[in-house]
């Protein structure tokens, strides 16, 4: 019994680091109405950006805050020069150059900085958090600071006029341009954002796997899985889909007898498709109906 | 943004493509044309394997066999519309069936319908709960099976007939006595027949009514259910035939390479039939062959250009691509062609290897 | 750049031939790719993919060659490397190898790193007659003269460690509970089987063997099931970076078992720091490298001679990653084995002098351990010995330790 409940810490724990990185899949959803396959290498390319920085003298807070802004315009970039003369491809096209993208951001950072895994500070500490072991001070901020994201998107799309232009340049085009919306301009932003949200995500993350230039790989993994899980049209669902995907998996690993050590990524993946055949648009996503 | 434009090269599918009835001259001679094309390619491929060294031998036959295991995603992404980045695990399952029963003393010959038959089952089981799910849900879903696969091959239990991590090595199989080619030049020949075979069977299939219908699902699966076309059954099929396609290639594969082992059927192997995929045209038979070149040889080329980035590289030549045939070779073929004066529509169709 | 140095060779070549003493061998007897000034070399390495993090290995042995042919090469011939990229992969590990050896003609193929990619060129080398030396892989196969006497491997084998560990633990902890970190791979599963054979009939002493996959994100669950199953011996085999966090995870959790760390994941720099040098503080290992991250070494000869090396031949190289050091460690074996081979150059030549190495040292390896191969040992590093950090640097202790388990 104890060590369910440690289990479940831990998997909570762990469930943050995808949770992070499901909103910024969710977030490049709304944006593109399609998934980012290179999004956890920009992330990691952030990361590296923010710890060179750091290596050359400048403080925690300025460095981050400078990586969060060159990635938002490195998104911006992506979207303008690499994705917006494609953007009439067919989505398989545009998910090659995805995989294109993802080769090059991790070839890249590995010639730069080389493969030896480095230490990434925490701005929270690493003592246990309340008293428990199973959590430590920066695992409670990572949660902390991806609830606060979520709620700052919330409110952006709920509230603002950009959020609700985004919003509708990403569920109809054509109407939001007759309605004067750049729907241009909205993705470029979209993939700004998701840029951000991927750096914040990959700070948050790289204290706790170490940062090297593979290091997103499994995340972004779990990430989608979680994002699909949750419903990819609800932020809040991707959230609570990542936590649910690290407990899912501690669980299958710890007592699932005989096969569950060996297989748990696997059995992870299988529970989670098992819960797609029951609600096709994840836990928390809107159905669309289709029609003739 | 401005208003959308007529974009030529945005074919947003080869569905898209008309229908309309070809005029009976210019059809008459692109047929011949076409005829004469694949006549030719036949023979150089023929020809080719007396003429280069063992090692390009090699290299082509791989070609083939990636260009078989990406016709058989085509068939179900391409034609039917069902997304997979599963396909490592059929291969692999085509690959390790076919290893498994050489160890066991089975004729090499044999194995390729042993391990089509496999994989014909699994893809059809798997095309079920396919059925429920779309898009990126199929795309989770099968990814699910690609991660899947090296980790049940591992898995300790079933060591006893996978080899566990250390694989299967295995025989490279000799001419049948009298034929007077190498090992490397008759398998090239043999894996070469076997490609035609398929090729055969992939466009007869694309052609029939059971063509017709696995295309109507792809283009509108509600009015084809509508048309009363059993999708479910239609769907499951397709995914069944996808998976003997590229199970065979593996086990082809397998039969090239003389060894298995989890390693060699990574997601990213996956990846790689997508791109193939992609680069080659979806919805183009033809197009899988050009997707096998592409998978073989692009990497050894960004490797020349440069070792340590060699992965870079390679996404800036994919981006190229993609920039530069967003359609894939049959897409860009399709376009050079229609610039031809004799041809306009008809080629299109050839070109996707349909009516 | 390839151009120039062709060029200089070929002007510089009569000169070379006349000033080298050329040893008092018989007459010149050349196999593919060796001529009277170069010898083709092959290599195979993962510089894309999943394992791209060793790509660094057939790297610093490329920076390596540079230096040697600089320093006039073997016997008066430079070497030319020919390394390609396999990215991990099997079937192209095939056909890069097929390209060196029927194309490029090399006169033999060193260090391809992996074991199933090496398992899949191993029929092929032995069939071809091809000398397959010092593969990069520490499967205990590879030390097999009879069966396959084209391939022969370089350092201890990962199932003899765990038998030293096995012996340590049954000598210093018989009673305990010992729980097993592993990579579920051929590395990861080797080490499980030299510790589960150590243990022999005790080997229920084992109470979990969890594994990881190299995409996890955290060992954090496999470390606390480890505790929670009670264990107080803990087996960590992980690479550096799951090395690193079961360490932090371990201290994190208040769990203080005897830790015994593999040798593939004990640098102090690439590590030991990232988890903190203080919860590393007592974990017990075994080595036959030095660790260049270790400041025991700072005034080495052999460790400063390397990072002259390091700093003028490969200085984008990372100097606190193993993999520079084993590279260059492999060339230097293969430079022996050219030098003892003369003007006699043959592919049988090569296996015959690859077999004849006695007390042969490389500069980086632990002082005491010697290269010995003959004809019926394939495995040329057979020693290992066991450490303990005290917090700072790895304090060497105990005699030299067998590292080659029968296989």
């Amino acid at each position: 019994m104890e060590q369910l409940l440690q289990q479940v810490l831990a998997g909570l724990a762990t469930g943050a680091i995808y949770a992070t990185m499901a909103l910024a899949v969710v977030m490049i959803y709304q944006a593109i109405d399609h998934l980012n396959f290179a999004q956890g290498e920009m992330a990691m390319f952030s990361t590296f950006l923010a710890w060179q920085m750091m290596q050359w003298g400048v403080p925690y807070w300025g460095a981050f805050a400078a990586a969060v802004a060159l990635s938002f315009v490195g998104g911006v970039a992506i979207e303008r020069v690499l994705f917006r003369p494609i953007h009439n491809a067919p989505i398989l096209s545009q998910l090659v150059a995805f995989i294109a993208l993802f080769s090059i951001f991790n070839s890249s950072a590995g010639e730069i900085w080389d493969f030896t895994i480095k230490t990434f500070p925490t701005p929270f500490g690493t003592k246990p958090f309340l008293g428990s072991s199973l959590i430590s001070t920066h695992q409670a901020g990572m949660i902390g600071v991806t609830l606060a994201m979520l709620g700052l998107l919330y409110l952006f799309f709920r509230g603002s006029r950009l959020g609700l232009a985004m919003r509708a340049a990403a569920a109809n085009p054509q109407s939001a341009r007759l309605v004067g919306i750049r729907v241009g301009w909205m993705i470029a932003l979209g993939w700004g954002m998701s840029a951000a949200i991927g750096a914040v995500a990959g700070m948050l993350i790289a204290p706790v796997v170490f940062l090297e230039p593979n290091m997103m790989l499994g995340v972004l993994l779990y990430g989608f899985a979680g994002a699909v899980l949750g419903g990819l049209s609800s932020p809040g669902g991707a959230v609570l889909g990542g936590f649910a995907v690290g407990v899912i998996e501690n669980l299958a690993g710890t007592f699932i007898p005989y096969v569950g050590r060996e297989m748990k990524l696997t059995l992870a993946l299988v529970v989670i498709v098992a819960v797609l055949m029951v609600r096709p648009a994840g836990l928390f996503g809107r159905v669309v109906v289709s029609r003739v | 943004m401005s208003a959308p434009e007529p974009n030529a090269l945005a074919l947003e599918r080869p569905a898209a493509v008309p229908a309309a009835p070809p005029v009976a001259l210019a059809g008459q001679r692109w047929h011949g044309a076409r005829n004469l094309t694949i006549g030719a390619v036949v023979l150089a491929a023929l020809a080719a394997p007396l003429l280069v060294q063992n090692f390009v031998v090699f290299q082509l036959t791989l070609v083939m066999v990636y260009g078989l295991a990406i016709l058989g995603l085509n068939l179900l992404t391409g034609f039917n519309g069902q997304f997979s980045l599963g396909h490592s695990a059929f291969y692999g399952i085509g690959a390790y069936t076919a290893a498994i029963l050489m160890n066991q003393d089975v004729g090499y010959f044999w194995t390729l319908p042993c391990a089509g038959a496999v994989c014909f089952v699994v893809g059809f089981l798997f095309g079920f709960p396919a059925l429920r799910l779309q898009g990126i849900y199929l795309a989770l879903a099968t990814f699910a099976l690609a991660t899947a696969m090296p980790q049940i091959l591992k898995f300790q239990p079933l060591e006893p007939l996978t080899g566990g991590v250390q694989g299967i090595a295995l025989l490279k199989p000799d001419p049948p006595p009298g034929v007077p080619l190498n090992p490397d030049q008759w398998l090239y020949y043999f894996t070469l027949a076997v490609l035609l075979l398929m090729l055969a069977g992939a466009a007869s299939l694309v052609r029939s009514r059971t063509g017709r219908a696995i295309m109507a699902i792809r283009d509108d699966p509600i009015a084809a259910a509508a048309m009363g076309i059993n999708t479910a059954l239609y769907k499951t099929l397709t995914f069944g035939v996808s998976a003997l396609y590229t199970g065979i290639a593996g086990a082809l594969g397998a039969i090239v390479i003389q060894f298995v082992g989890p390693d060699s059927f990574p997601f990213l192997l996956s990846v790689s039939f997508l791109v193939g995929l992609v680069v080659g045209g979806v919805g183009s038979i033809p197009g899988s062959l050009v997707g096998g070149v592409f998978v073989l040889f692009i990497p050894n080329l960004a490797e020349r250009v440069s070792t340590g980035l060699s992965g870079a590289i390679y996404g800036v030549i994919l981006l190229v691509v993609i920039f530069v045939m967003p359609a894939g070779a049959a897409g860009f073929a399709r376009l050079i062609a229609a610039r031809l004066p004799f041809a306009r529509k008809s080629v299109a169709i050839a070109a996707t290897g349909r009516e | 750049m390839k151009e120039i140095t062709r060029r200089s060779i070929l002007a510089a070549a009569p000169a070379a031939l006349a000033l080298a003493a050329v040893p008092a061998r018989a007459a010149k007897n050349y196999g593919p790719g060796v001529t009277d000034t170069e010898i083709k070399i092959g290599n195979t390495g993962p510089y894309s993919g999943p394992a791209s993090s060793y790509g660094t290995i057939a790297k610093s042995e490329a920076a390596f060659f540079r230096m040697l042919n600089d320093q006039g090469g073997v016997n008066g011939r430079k070497i030319n490397f020919i390394s390609y990229d396999d990215a991990y992969s099997p079937p192209k590990t095939v056909e890069q190898v097929r390209k060196l050896v029927e194309q490029d003609n090399v006169l033999l193929v060193m260090s391809p790193l992996g074991t199933p990619t090496n398992s899949a060129i191993w029929r092929y080398m032995n069939q071809k007659k091809v000398p397959q030396l010092f593969v990069a892989t520490g499967a205990t196969k590879w030390n097999d003269p009879k069966g396959h006497p084209w391939t022969m491997g370089w350092q201890p084998n990962y199932q003899s460690e765990g038998h030293a560990y096995a012996a340590y633990i049954l000598q210093n902890k018989p009673g305990g509970k010992v729980a097993v970190l592993y990579q579920n791979d051929d590395f990861g599963k080797d080490y499980l089987k030299g510790v589960t054979d150590g243990l022999g009939d005790k080997a229920k002493m084992i109470v979990l063997a969890a594994p990881y996959e190299t995409t996890d994100p955290t060992v954090d669950s496999q470390i606390i099931s480890m505790k929670a199953a009670g264990a107080d011996v803990f087996v960590n085999t992980g690479i550096p970076k799951f090395a690193a966090q079961a360490i932090r995870k371990a201290a994190e959790i208040d769990w203080k078992p005897l830790h015994i760390l593999s040798s593939v994941g004990n640098s102090v720099g690439a590590a030991l720091k990232p988890a903190g040098l203080e919860n590393a503080k007592g974990i017990v290992s075994d080595f036959y490298l030095k660790d260049p991250t270790d400041p025991q070494w700072k005034t080495d000869p052999g460790y400063l001679q390397w990072v002259a090396f390091m700093d003028k031949y490969y200085p984008a190289g990372d100097k606190t990653d193993v993999g520079n050091v084993t590279g260059p460690s492999f060339c230097q074996t293969l430079v022996q084995v050219l030098k003892q081979c003369g003007d006699d150059l043959t592919r049988e030549n090569v296996m015959k002098e690859a077999a004849n190495l006695h007390r042969f040292r490389v500069p980086m390896l632990l002082p005491g351990i010697e290269i010995n191969t003959s004809p019926t040992d394939f495995a040329p590093i057979k020693q290992i010995q066991m450490a303990r950090f005290d917090g700072q640097r790895w304090q060497l202790f105990g005699p030299l330790i067998n590292g080659q388990a029968p296989a």
